[in-house]
């Protein structure tokens, strides 16, 4: 059985790098999704249940933690379609060091316009 | 009596495995439900998280309002199936990576396929089986229109 590689750094730079934070970001998703189906289903058991849980959802460090969550979505949202890219345009594997800098700057813009809606959502006590 | 020749391939020919190419079909389900998720989860959040109230106006009033609509139901059932098959895979795949000794790939497996039939059977039952207006729940609580008639 082979023995874990002495260290996985691959070539660095953007291609090893958006790899690793698509690695991370999905992992991240993953767990957030189980444990938001198990949330979502207590509306199956009662609605006071499911108040009880969701208001753990409005305080402030949870608020900081969606915002997180969406970051990381839309990153894999956005460096998945530079995957496709990459692997179905013919052009892809030429451009993938643009199209990253691309997705950075599409990412940038989308959180731009949705921190500030969610933040007042968070702590302006609605 | 003769007995038959086995029949050799060529040296150099292609080879061909008689295995179903399942990584393929891996692979390009991993890009297919990528692109439909982006839009899916997209919209989910916005319905969601950006407009009305944002997180502060969700309670059971509010997915019960929308777990009521068919849209809606087939919406999270797409969701729910496809959010939990592409990650899952995404997982085996990381597991696959890291995990050098067959146990212990063999155990974080086991759990991954106990963690998907866990949540897909419980988050499909409770779109399908969900009632918006439960008999005895405080009014207040629930959509409005369980009460309008």
């Amino acid at each position: 059985m082979p023995e874990a590689p002495a260290g996985t750094l691959y070539r660095g730079r953007e291609g090893m790098w958006s790899w690793v934070a698509h690695r991370v970001t999905g992992f991240l998703i993953f767990f957030f999704l189980l444990v938001h189906v198990l949330d979502t289903s207590l509306v199956r058991v009662s609605p006071e249940a499911y108040n009880a849980v969701i208001g753990t959802y409005k305080n402030p460090i949870m608020g900081l933690g969606e915002a997180g969550l969406v970051a990381a979505v839309v990153f894999h949202a956005l460096n998945g379609v530079r995957i496709i890219l990459v692997d179905f345009w013919a052009k892809g594997v030429r451009y993938q060091r643009v199209m990253l800098w691309v997705v950075v700057g599409v990412f940038v813009v989308l959180m731009a316009g949705f921190l500030p809606v969610h933040l007042s959502h968070v702590f302006g006590g609605e | 009596m003769a007995t038959t020749t086995p029949t050799i391939a060529a040296p150099r020919s292609p080879h061909r495995s008689s295995r179903t190419s399942w990584e393929m079909y891996g692979w390009i389900f991993m890009r297919a439900s990528g692109a439909l998720l982006l839009v899916l989860i997209f919209t989910h959040l916005i319905v969601n998280l950006v407009m009305g109230g944002g997180v502060s106006q969700i309670d059971f009033g509010f997915v019960a309002g929308k777990l009521a609509k068919p849209v809606w139901q087939v919406w999270d059932l797409l969701l729910l199936w496809l959010a939990m098959i592409h990650g899952t895979n995404g997982l085996r795949v990381i597991i696959n990576d890291y995990a050098t000794r067959t146990g212990t790939r063999l155990v974080l497996k086991s759990a991954l396929v106990l963690a998907f039939t866990v949540v897909v059977v419980l988050g499909t039952l409770v779109i399908f089986t969900f009632d918006p207006c439960p008999v005895g729940a405080p009014a207040d609580l629930l959509p409005s229109f369980c009460t309008a008639g």
